[in-house]
């Protein structure tokens, strides 16, 4: 069938490794699409772009995504993203990856990439849970709700991504659902357009795992009550954009800031310190 | 290929073995480092931070150990030779990422410059307990090279030892330094430039479509190749198949496993690094490594002095272990007195592989200080009595 | 395996409307039905057909609603559904 049109997630795609593993309603695969087409209006050089995941069900985006890809350890996405930004200034480095992965086991190097504003896109799939693991509760699992490690309702309470991630400096925060599939698209573009350390959060149902063992139905559900809930407030103060059980969720695109970012931090501060004596870093062309 | 003389610190120096660590890094090739404090090894690194803004190299201290021992593999598939340096509790950190390197089979050396220990321990005092940490450390099996320096010149030639090993095997490397060793001052000759051989990383010169980065196409290695070159290559701590995918079956496991236990141990003799002196017809063979292989060479001279047949036999490398060398070694001597500054770690593999053809002793320390010379000749005497 | 969803072409009262269609490509499809519900016109519907996994597939039931605006596309996880749009003339078979 030569001359038929192609889907545009398609170019991006490892598709013999197709279908992939996520299960019937789960929002990543959606949140890949969205990728696909800001990677097209960032118009980014597929050659340029690797993709960092670390463990869990969004972990495995690296695996499916055709550019360089590594799917790394449990929580240290983040870090070896660093060391692979630095060693290629040039490439734009997207880490993917949940929120269990990100905030809970590897938040003390979410927090420093964040500070040291560490040229990367971070992409965290919130879908409150450990999916992959069988639905143990995360640092997002909102209160009362039930986990296989929470089986009387979570009385722990909750990260607020944004404001965290705010907190630490990040030159770009938006939170989106997957509901938000143009919001969310557009936002990725302007994340990837953004040097420093850009964080989008993904709200996505987790039929499976966190939506069964809490009674809410399919993934179609999910993203209904993503529709019915969410509110659009761009500059919202992150610190008013916690996330309750099934209750109001504010979207939108909240921080965005001019930060220099780690590299241009080292040049400047060692061309000051050493003159003409500092090599400055170019890392591999 | 020869050292880039830009980084190489040509002429004779009085420097300590951490510092040395840091110069044969940079002339082995060394452009990126992460790191993160911990007695005794942070002067490697603060030396790397002060030199690196001269060469174009970039040195990061990271949040912890954790991030530390994964940042330098990013930085390995982006392209650098790259290393990170810690000590004891550092290392602990680490361990799951040295496993990611031997999967991955990442070209990466980790410098431990040993204190005593378990945990905090004796943060300022030198002991050699991380040896079985250093092949044994993290989960599941696989092969590591480790080598023992015991000056601080070997802590310079030795270094780029450990990056070209590195980028021929495509493994972890550990350079397995001490305190002592590490915060030793002694002379150290860096040649010229053009007297260094460096091992430039072989990368692959396949089009993107006909190259699987996990295939062996000649020798043992397959070829590498970094983030950028447009082969939209894959990498995972997953079981994975030849292209790099995922493939989560015993068969893969199997094929994978063994392939990456192999390509070190078919190599263990031209890995192997040793010196040996006066073994033939010896009484008594010491073995020893590290700070501890320096005292045993005063202490046989002690005890030859005294007429007693003593043969030295001093490991640089360290994994994998050289059972050959060692039976070899038992063919002509009497005993073994395994000199260590732990409780009893190389011990069991110098047993191991002299399948007690001869006896083999301890002489141990429980770390914190060095054994003594006269506890050397002491331990002579009483083993040739 | 991609299935073929004619384009029934209609009247000449759809000539202003802008016409599209979909393709599918059934083995990646797990039912989900995100794409008929967040279709914006409506033109998709849960089929009777099943994939080889046993998942009901989606179909074009009422094409002359699709306007090609890919929300299908965007909107399914397992990269199973897009749509296109069709210039005047055309139908799928000609695209």
């Amino acid at each position: 069938m030569s001359g038929t049109p192609q889907n545009p997630v398609e170019k991006l795609l490892r598709t013999e490794r197709m279908p992939h593993i996520w299960c019937p309603g789960c929002g990543i695969g959606t949140s890949v699409n969205c990728f696909a087409r800001a990677l097209e209006q960032a118009n980014i050089d597929y050659k340029n772009l690797h993709v960092v995941s670390g463990i869990g069900c969004s972990g495995r985006v690296a695996g499916y995504v055709n550019v360089d890809s590594f799917h790394t350890t449990h929580g240290r996405a983040i870090p070896f993203a660093t060391g692979l930004a630095m060693a290629r200034p040039e490439a734009k480095v997207v880490v993917y990856s949940g929120d269990g992965d990100l905030f809970a086991i590897g938040g003390n190097h979410l927090i420093h990439a964040a500070r040291r504003n560490i040229d990367m896109t971070v992409i965290c799939v919130n879908n409150f849970t450990y999916g992959m693991t069988g639905g143990q509760v995360t640092p997002t699992t909102p209160y009362s709700a039930k986990a296989s490690t929470m089986p009387y309702g979570n009385f722990e309470d909750t990260f607020n991504l944004p404001n965290l991630v705010d907190a630490c400096g990040a030159v770009f925060v938006a939170r989106w659902t997957i509901y938000h599939v143009r919001q969310l698209t557009r936002s990725m573009t302007k994340a990837l357009n953004t040097p420093g350390f850009s964080f989008i959060e993904v709200l996505s149902p987790c039929p499976t795992l966190y939506q069964r063992r809490n009674k809410l139905g399919d993934g179609v559900m999910m993203v209904q009550y993503f529709k019915e809930r969410s509110t659009i407030e761009n500059g919202a103060n992150t610190a008013d954009v916690a996330l309750g059980f099934q209750g109001d969720i504010v979207v939108g695109e909240f921080v965005e800031r001019e930060r220099p970012t780690f590299i241009q931090n080292y040049n400047t501060r060692m061309e000051q310190v050493l003159g003409d004596a500092f090599v400055p870093y170019e890392g591999v062309k | 290929m020869k050292a880039d003389p830009k980084a190489v610190n040509t002429g004779t120096h009085f420097i300590d073995g951490n510092e040395a660590c840091a110069e044969g890094a940079i002339a082995a090739g060394c452009r990126f480092v992460a790191g993160y404090p911990i007695t005794p090894s942070t002067e490697v690194v603060e030396h790397i931070s002060r030199r690196f803004p001269r060469l174009g190299g970039l040195f990061i201290q990271m949040e912890d150990e954790i991030a530390s021992s994964i940042c330098f593999q990013g930085a390995i598939w982006g392209g650098l030779k790259a290393m990170t340096v810690t000590s004891g509790p550092g290392l602990s950190l680490m361990m799951e990422h040295v496993g990611l390197a031997a999967i991955t089979e990442t070209p990466s050396v980790f410098v431990d410059v040993q204190r005593a220990g378990p945990s905090t321990g004796l943060p300022t005092l030198p002991a050699q307990q991380d040896i079985m940490q250093a092949r044994w450390g993290s989960h599941g099996d696989y092969e590591v090279i480790a080598l023992a320096p015991n000056s601080p010149q070997e802590c310079f030639d030795h270094a780029i030892t450990a990056f070209n090993l590195a980028e021929q095997y495509r493994c972890p490397v550990f350079f397995m330094m001490d305190e002592c060793i590490g915060h030793m001052l002694g002379k150290v000759k860096i040649p010229a430039a053009d007297q260094i051989e460096v091992v430039a990383r072989k990368f692959t010169s396949r089009p993107a479509g006909e190259f699987e980065p996990f295939r062996i196409y000649d020798g043992d290695q397959p070829e590498m190749v970094r983030a950028g070159m447009g082969h939209a290559i894959h990498t995972t701590g997953l079981t994975h198949d030849e292209r790099g995918y995922p493939a989560m079956n015993p068969q893969t496991q199997d094929t994978l496993i063994r392939r990456l236990r192999n390509k070190i141990l078919d190599h263990t003799d031209e890995i192997s690094i040793y010196e040996a002196d006066q073994i033939d017809g010896s009484d008594v063979t010491i073995v020893a490594y590290g700070v501890t292989a320096r005292v045993a060479e005063y202490a046989v001279h002690l005890a030859r002095k005294e007429g007693l047949k003593v043969g030295l036999l001093r490991l640089t490398t360290l994994w994998p272990f050289n059972d050959r060398l060692i039976r070899e070694v038992a063919d002509n001597t009497k005993s073994f007195i395994v000199a260590e500054m732990n409780l009893g770690q190389m011990v069991h593999e110098v047993e191991r592989a002299s399948r007690s053809k001869i006896p083999v002793h301890l002489l141990d320390h429980a770390g914190g200080g060095i054994i003594e010379p006269e506890t050397f000749v002491k331990k002579i005497k009483e083993v040739v009595r | 395996m991609e299935s073929e969803l004619d384009a029934k072409e209609t009247s000449s009262s759809s000539k202003k409307k802008v016409k599209g269609t979909v393709y599918i490509t059934e083995d990646r499809c797990k039912g989900c039905s995100f794409c008929v519900v967040f279709c914006p016109t409506g033109a998709l519907a849960m089929g009777g057909r099943l994939n080889h996994k046993g998942y009901h597939l989606p179909e074009l039931a009422n094409p002359e609603k699709c306007n090609g605006c890919d929300m299908c596309g965007l909107f399914c996880p397992d990269f199973a559904i897009f749509g296109v749009r069709l210039k005047k003339k055309e139908t799928k078979e000609n695209a």
